[in-house]
């Protein structure tokens, strides 16, 4: 009668502190040189030392360059950022994955790639996308600097208890419809507030059908459904996809681990608080039209009138069809969509076409390994020779704390997860999509129904 | 911790919904600004025109908001990015109470391991606490965290252990560290039952 959810709550329950609030063990715990730098300095700050090193690990992603052949920030402070993220991991003994070397990358993507997520873990970060890391069926969300603190100094978090929800999504989606719009589409129709207070496990046959990078996708974007968690039950293509990987338990460890995860997923008559069913069948390909995810169409849909101030704030008029609206930039990339099959995607529109030239379009992929594997399919020559960028691994454009960022009132089709006012950069404008529809809107220099091309 | 026992301040309405942490301060100014140097640029890129002027729409410039510490908010405050700056920029700026229907589940948490206290009323007793703080002549709001009130007959629930928290100033790594034997047993009896998880 238990969920997945309840099954890893229950599986982690140190001690009941009494009013639905628990104190967990924490099984798993990333950081990057943004909120994790900050996160060690507190810790150093009070005097407390980290009390199991082995089981965090660190990467740089939020302040790198991504600029070709970068080995830094573009920035002193950036530098100085990374150099005492770096310096204070050889100090405690957390394993931090420096720049230039394999395992190096966004910690959404890094993670699992090195097998370091696993399903039935609790998984945190200091970093609101965590929730990417419930694809694998781990349990996990983003926390504060305070909350990272106590992490280091306890390995355990306190957490009031959130209810469950499922979402299913029903149905074969047509072709070229992807995880990206999946998620979008559920996005639109229950908000951004849809999922406050509750993990959500998605479901159905959609769902079962995406490869493990889409299923992070869909994961990836719970937090923008103001879930605590978004989680996807274990299978054979998880266990498939972490078999061999560098954290991953190998010889008679994997096997007992994986007797273990083949009974994490929800019993047949597990009660969800809440449901929601979506049918994937009728999806087009999604965009975003305004300064918050929720505010999405499909790309053969006309612009509503019901948000004035981000229609002013996007440049956009009520009533026009989105396709054919003038796009400044794309930014293929972030811990939603820079995986290896997001790239293919990307190249397989791009191949034998050229960016239109008012466009500036990058490709930054997820990590370092993700960009040699992608090099050696010779996926960077189809984005050179089409005029994109082709850049060194990092968060980049998606947030630009690195410097990597959208002109004012310029319009980016970004295969990020936020559009947020001034996300990209004061004053730009996003519009959120699929590495597919991305990569057509640079050919085509305007929004454009991939399925078109 | 500082403690939040009771607090007599001016009321902000700020109805907006949505507000996400990326307003509320601008991802540049997370590299490593002192806490209390970070009022300054809360909620920048609506608080300031372009050319740097102060933007006189926006609530907080208006003369008579200028010292609020209670902000009352639209749906979902806090949402996005779980940066704790944002919570350091509203305390560094005066902000001791925030209320709204919902919030950003990670900028709610934030708030109370920073001696914020964040209330979550129904939207209609939100939408009557703002039109009260925007009545002419409005006076000061109380919230009065030991009766759980605002303005003595607003009733507000809040979880037992933050209400604690805030009251005695508590901080939660102390809490936890004291629990360090059952942290302990459990390792150990964790390392038995999913010895995968420890690297040895
Ligand atoms: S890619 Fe964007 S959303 Fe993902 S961790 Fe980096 S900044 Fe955050």
């Amino acid at each position: 009668m238990k969920t997945l959810f309840d099954k890893i709550w229950d599986q982690h329950l140190v001690e009941d502190l009494g009013d639905g609030v628990h104190l967990l063990h924490v099984d798993r715990h990333l950081m990057h040189e943004l909120s994790g730098q900050r996160g060690q300095v507190e810790l150093k700050k009070r005097g407390i030392r980290i009390r199991n090193p082995e089981l965090t690990i660190g990467s740089m992603d939020h302040v790198v360059s991504t600029v070709p052949g970068a080995k830094g920030g573009n920035f002193p402070w950036a530098d100085k950022m990374i150099e005492s993220f770096r310096a204070e991991g050889k100090r405690t003994g957390v394993k931090i994955y420096d720049i230039g070397e394999d395992g190096q990358g966004i910690v959404h993507v890094v993670g699992p790639e090195l097998g370091f997520t696993l399903p039935g873990t609790t998984l945190l970060c200091g970093d609101s996308h965590t929730c990417t890391h419930g694809a694998l069926g781990a349990l996990a969300w983003g926390i504060g600097t305070s909350e990272l603190t106590h992490v280091l100094a306890t390995q355990t978090i306190v957490q009031q208890r959130p209810k469950t929800m499922r979402a299913r999504f029903e149905g074969k989606p047509a072709h070229a419809v992807t995880a990206k719009d999946l998620i979008l589409a559920l996005i639109g129709k229950i908000g951004t507030a849809g999922g406050v207070g509750y993990a959500v496990e998605y479901a159905g046959e959609a769902i079962r059908g995406l490869e493990m990078e889409g299923r992070l996708t869909v994961c990836n974007l719970s937090i923008e459904l103001g879930a605590k968690a978004g989680m996807i039950a274990p299978d054979e293509k998880t266990f498939a996809y972490l078999k061999g990987r560098r954290h991953a338990p190998a010889g008679a460890l994997w096997e007992q681990a994986v007797a273990h995860w083949r009974m994490l997923p929800s019993d047949a008559d597990a009660k969800f608080d809440k449901e929601h069913v979506l049918d994937c069948t009728t999806l087009a390909p999604q965009i975003t039209w305004g300064t918050s995810p929720e505010d999405v169409i499909g790309v053969d849909g006309r612009i509503p009138g019901n948000k004035p101030e981000a229609l002013a704030y996007m440049g956009l008029a009520e009533g026009k069809p989105i396709a054919g609206t003038r796009v400044d930039r794309v930014f293929i990339g972030s811990c939603t969509n820079s995986r290896l099959p997001d790239l293919r995607a990307a190249a397989g529109i791009v191949r034998g076409r050229k960016a239109a030239k008012h466009v500036k379009a990058w490709v930054v992929p997820g990590s370092w390994r993700i960009k040699q594997d992608a090099e050696a399919e010779g996926l960077h020559e189809i984005f050179l020779a089409a005029g994109f960028e082709w850049r060194e691994a990092g968060c980049s454009m998606c947030v630009g704390v690195n410097g990597d960022l959208v002109e004012p009132q310029a319009r980016c089709v970004s295969t990020s997860n936020r559009n947020f006012v001034g996300r990209q950069g004061p004053q730009a404008r996003t519009h959120l999509a699929s590495p597919a529809t991305a990569a057509a809107a640079a050919i085509a220099g305007e929004v454009v129904d991939v399925r078109s091309f | 911790m500082q403690k939040f026992q009771t607090l007599t301040a001016v009321a902000a309405p700020f109805p907006q919904r949505n507000v996400d942490t990326d307003l509320i301060i601008r991802i540049e100014r997370c590299t490593g600004m002192p806490k209390e140097e970070l009022g300054k640029y809360a909620f920048e890129m609506v608080r300031f025109l372009p050319g740097g002027a102060e933007n006189p729409e926006f609530v907080l410039n208006q003369r008579r908001y200028r010292g609020a510490q209670i902000l009352v908010c639209g749906e979902f405050f806090g949402t996005g990015s779980s940066r704790e700056v944002a919570v350091w920029a509203l305390a560094s700026m005066g902000i001791r109470c925030v209320i709204a229907p919902s919030f950003g589940q990670i900028f709610f948490n934030n708030c109370f391991q920073n001696g914020l206290l964040a209330i979550v009323l129904p939207q209609a007793a939100v939408d009557a606490l703002a039109q009260e703080a925007a009545a002419p002549g409005a006076k000061p709001f109380t919230v009065d965290l030991e009766a759980q009130t605002i303005n003595g007959s607003v009733r507000f629930d809040i979880a037992p252990r933050n209400r604690k928290m805030l009251l005695e100033g508590l901080d939660e790594i102390g809490l936890t560290q004291a629990m360090e034997p059952k942290i302990a047993a459990f390792q150990a009896a964790d390392r038995k039952r999913r010895p995968w998880i420890y690297p040895s």
